[in-house]
Parts: structure tokens; sequence; C-alpha cells
């Protein structure tokens, strides 16, 4: 099992919901997030008063799934929030050791 | 807008034998002008206020108060962090609400009444401290001969104009100092500052006054009899506060309510000091979305603070509205041209600045200028006040949070100043009012250096009166309770610390 965590642009989360949804991922989670990376920030005048704003706003998705899916994951994801600019985000592939469904108890392979 | 002398004033002067009297009187007294002693024995009808005149200054003190709450609110908390929004809207609205109650028990009275002794011209007296024999009967003289309003109404257009300037001041030191500081600072700023200075602009005899006591000078035989009439007027004329009596132009309040609580923000923020972290923590405004609705209900409302600055509803309150509007449309879009020339792009705040930006500079001239000259002050208010909100604050590094200095101070200096040429009638202007000349439709002279030199007073003596004021009583505030607020209850936001509750919880 793993985990596919990918930091996208906010105005991407739709369709990479539904690239997902299409090759059968169903559930994920989204966190709203701030960072950096090689976009830097961009520059705010407010009368006069310019702030660098280095911290962008960026949605962060988490997905767990069976390691035989990760590639086409990943593929799903890239696919759908590919802009070819600076600033498109990253994904991450995490080893995911235990998953338990709390409604019914089910673990691991049941519980995805 | 103005003020004057009691009604009684007027009885004192027929008692003394002079034609006192107003209005359709006017026309019993050009019938009898060949014999004053025999015009002054009937008593003369009360003048009555019109109903229309009534509803109008009434409406336009609710508008006024709009302005405050929640238009300046809303127009300053969404400039600040969102850790002290809850603090700033609090200010503002026990500012008004403290004013309130200030302006009935005495302002009204030290701001709007004869003192009688040598302090004549610069503050009022206490005889209607807690509305000392004002009730419902009660008039108040306007600009027009035998035109007078309810006292009772022009009590409370005046009170709306007393709260709102020491809640204009609270922006030059948002976020960082005690809410009992501000409390205790309006209190002593208000009774010190701004109820004198009102006197010295806007307390005026009654028109209908200087008319009857200018006639019976014409009236009068040559001798004796002509240097009591003489005397008469003078003493009239006299009554005035001093920049009124010096030929002083404020419209609405450009000395009186904008130099005035722009020069004590600035000294305020001055002694205050800057907020923990300026330069280089990050305090952007955290709601433009509220400052757009601020500013717009400062438009709407400025209608009631300039036009209803005319006292009545006629063609002068109607220039003062167009004005109003001109001058504001002129000085947002040139400050949105500006930036967007200057900085690369046309911003929100930019263009709710200018528009406040031209309100203030229109509100000394809303009366006094013609359209075309309102629209030439907008456009020119802009560029000077952006010039100072960014380049001379950031040269001089103030902490002016909210640039009170830099749009109410020197937007209202713009205007002070640009009132003395555009009320020049060859610019369009309405020209010089001068009562005595009851001959002429009261048509004064312009003089651009006599009316330059007293417009330049007005603003000197402004900024001394109320910057030194101001600097002595944050003194007095700062030993007694205490300005600023702890380093840590600064970081942690007044919202909490202050209050004990957020503006947002989400």
């Amino acid at each position: 099992m793993k985990i596919v965590m990918a930091i996208i642009k906010p105005f991407k989360l739709e369709e990479v919901r539904d690239a997902l949804t299409s090759i059968g991922i169903h559930g994920l989670t989204v966190t709203e997030v701030k960072g950096y990376g090689r976009q830097k920030g961009h520059t705010e005048i407010y009368r006069g008063a310019e702030y660098a704003v280095s911290f962008l706003p960026k949605v962060k998705i988490e997905v767990a799934i069976a390691t035989d899916q990760v590639d086409r994951a990943i593929a799903a994801i890239v696919g759908a929030a590919k802009t070819g600019q600076i600033g498109d985000g990253k994904i991450f592939v995490i080893s995911l050791d235990h998953a338990v469904r709390i409604r019914t108890g089910e673990a691991d392979a049941a519980a995805l | 807008m103005t003020f004057k002398l009691p009604r009684r004033a007027g009885l004192l002067a027929a008692a003394a034998g002079l034609i006192c009297v107003a209005g359709f009187a006017d026309l019993a007294l050009a019938q009898t002008a060949a014999s004053p002693a025999a015009a002054a024995a009937p008593a003369t009808p009360a003048l009555v206020p019109n109903k229309g005149d009534t509803a109008w200054m009434l409406i336009c003190s609710a508008l006024v108060l709009m302005m405050s709450v929640p238009g300046l609110a809303l127009f300053y908390g969404g400039l600040v962090r969102a850790k002290n929004m809850a603090s700033i809207l609090t200010q503002v609205f026990a500012i008004v609400a403290l004013v309130g109650v200030i302006w009935t028990l005495y302002g009204y009275s030290m701001a709007f009444t004869d003192s009688g002794g040598a302090l004549t011209p610069y503050v009022g007296g206490f005889a209607k401290a807690f509305l000392m024999g004002v009730d419902a009967n009660s008039t108040a003289p306007t600009f027009s001969n035998g035109v007078v309003i309810p006292e009772f109404a022009y009590f409370v257009f005046q009170m709306t104009f007393a709260m709102i300037t020491p809640a204009l001041i609270v922006g030059a030191f948002a976020e960082r100092i005690k809410f009992s500081a501000v409390f205790f600072f309006v209190l002593l700023w208000v009774t010190f500052v701004y109820f004198p200075i009102a006197h010295w602009v806007w307390f005026i005899p009654a028109p209908d006054d200087v008319a009857a006591a200018a006639k019976a000078v014409a009236a009068a035989a040559n001798g004796a009899a002509k240097t009591a009439a003489q005397a008469k007027l003078d003493e009239i004329t006299g009554s005035a506060g001093w920049l009124a009596g010096s030929g002083a132009l404020d419209f609405a309040g450009g000395t009186v309510v904008h130099i005035n609580a722009g020069i004590a923000g600035l000294v305020g923020a001055l002694i205050v000091g800057k907020r923990v972290g300026y330069g280089k923590d990050l305090m952007p405004p955290h709601s433009l979305t509220m400052t757009m609705i601020g500013a717009s209900l400062l438009w709407v409302g400025w209608f009631g603070f300039n036009a209803g600055s005319n006292l009545e509803s006629n063609g002068t309150t109607a220039l003062a509205f167009v004005n109003t509007m001109v001058a504001t449309a002129g000085a947002a879009l040139s400050w949105l041209l500006t930036e967007w020339i200057l900085k690369g792009k046309p911003s929100l705040l930019g263009i709710c600045s200018g528009a406040v930006a031209g309100l203030v500079a229109v509100t000394p001239a809303s009366g006094f200028a013609g359209p075309i000259g309102a629209l030439v002050l907008g456009l020119i208010v802009s560029p000077v006040c952006l010039f100072f909100v960014s380049t001379v604050k950031n040269t001089f590094r103030y902490d002016d949070a909210l640039d009170v200095f830099g749009i109410h101070c020197v937007g209202g200096i713009i205007g002070a100043l640009g009132t003395g040429i555009l009320v020049n009638p060859a610019l369009g202007g309405v020209g010089i009012t001068d009562y005595t000349n009851f001959a002429g439709n009261n048509a004064g002279t312009y003089d651009f250096a006599t009316q330059m030199l007293a417009q330049g007073k007005a603003v000197l003596a402004t900024l001394v009166w109320s910057g030194v004021g101001s600097a002595i009583l944050y003194k007095v505030v700062d030993l007694v309770i205490g300005l600023r607020p702890t380093t840590d209850a600064e970081r942690e936001g007044l919202d909490i610390t202050d209050h004990g509750e957020r503006a947002y919880n989400m």
C-alpha cells in the first residue's frame, strides 16, 4: 500500500479528481496548503507598500491505494494537473504500513 | 456648515432699537426703511423652519452617522490584520457613542455658543451645557437670510461630525494601542482640540442679525447714531470664531475634520511608535472586500456630510451634492490611473483610497467651487496623496498604519487651499458671501491673495493647535494609563487581548 501525495495548483483540483475517479480510485483527502518551490512567490502592492509573498496557495491531495495502482494514479495526476508552467507542483509516494476502516474494522487492502 | 448666535441675540438687537428681522420681514423693512424706529416696534413673527429643510437635515445626520458606523469602521477594519479587526470596529463604535454623550453634555455648547468674554472668538461657553434652553421650538440659522432649521436638527447634525473626526484618528496607530488609551484620549481630544477648532471655523453670527445691523448702519443718520449702529454691527460680526471672522472658508470640514484628525493621527503614530515587526513582517489588509464596502458607505454618507452642510435644502445643496459626486469620481479614477501607470496594475485599494481622498479634498470646497473646479480638485488630490502614502511615508518610515495623515491631512490641506482658489467666480465658484451687502444680494468681493491668506491661516492654525495639543494629550494618557499594549499582547492581536473575542470564528 502506498500514499500518493500531490501538491497541485488549486484550480486543477477538479480535473485531478475526475482523472483519479476515472481510473477507479475513489476517495481522496484534500488540504489547502501554502509553500514555495522554484516558482518563488509574487509581489503584492498595497498603497505603494510592496510585499513579497513567498508562500503561494496550493492544494495537497492524498490518496491511499494499492501498490499496483500507483503508476496509473501518478499518470492520471500528471495528465490532469500539468500546465507546463513553473508551479505545477510535485508528487510524492510514501509507503503505507497499515489501514483500518473505522466503521467496520476492516483492515489494510479491504479498508482502502 | 456653521453656526450662529442664538435667536435671542436677534431679539436683543431689536431691543437695542435696531431692526432685527428676517425673512418676509425684509419686505416690510424695505418699505419702512426711512423710519427705522417705527419698524422696530411691532413684534417680529418668529421664523418657522421649513418641513423640507428639517427632513433633509435629519436624513443627513443619519447619513453622516452611517459614515462612521459601519462605513469608516469597515474601511479601516478591512485594512488591518484579522487579529485586530474587532479592535478597530470596537474603537470606532465606542468613539461614536462616547462623543455622542459628550456632545450632548457640553460639546455642543463649547462649539456653538458665544462665551461672551475675551475668549469669544476661541471657544464657546457652557450656556447650553446639558442642552439648557434648547427645546423643540428652538431654531438655528442657516446661510440664507430668513431661513432657520430646528436647533435639535442642527445639534444632531453637528454631533455626527464630532463623532467621526476622532474616529478617523485611530487609523494612524491601529493595531498597537490599548483600548483604554483610545477611550481616554478621545475624551480629552474632543474637549481641548475639536470643540475649540469647530468654534473657530464654524461659529458665525446669524446672517439675519448681520443683515439687520448692516441695515441699521445704512439707515442711521450720520454722527452718534451711525457710530452706535456701526459698533453694534462690529460686535455682531466680532462674535464669530476667529478663523471664520478672518474669512477662512471651510464648507464641510476640511480643516475642522480632516486636517485636524490627520495631524493628530500623525503625531499619535510618532508618539505611540511603530508596530512590532513593521517593515519586516507582512501586514497586508485582511479584507479588501470590507474596505470596499466601507469606502462605498463613506461615499454615500458623504452626501449628508457635504450637501447637508448647507443646512437647508436648496440650489447650493444640490451644488455641494454634485461636487461631492464629481470630485470623488475624478479622484478615484486618477488614483487608479496613477497606480496603473507607476506600478503596473490598477488596484481595488487604490481606487477606494482615491475616492476617499477626493471626498476629503472636496469637503471644504463642496459648497463653494463649481463642478469643473471640483473635478480638477479631485483629479489633482489623488496623485499627491499617493505620493505621501508611498514615497514620503517610506522615506521617513513613520508607521501611519492606515494613512490618516497621507490621505486626510494632505487631502484636507489641498482641499482647504483649493477652496480659496476655486471659490473665485471667474473659475466657476460661487464667490464670497457678505451679509452686510444686503442691497447687492449678499455678494462679496473675491481677492485671491486675501482669500489664500485666510485659508493658509486656517490650515496652519489647525495644524499647530491640533498637532501640539494632541502631543500633550498623548503624553498625558501615556502617563496615566499607558498607550501601548505589551509586545506579547500586540503580537497575539488586540481582539483577544483587549476585547476577549475574535472578529472571525472560522
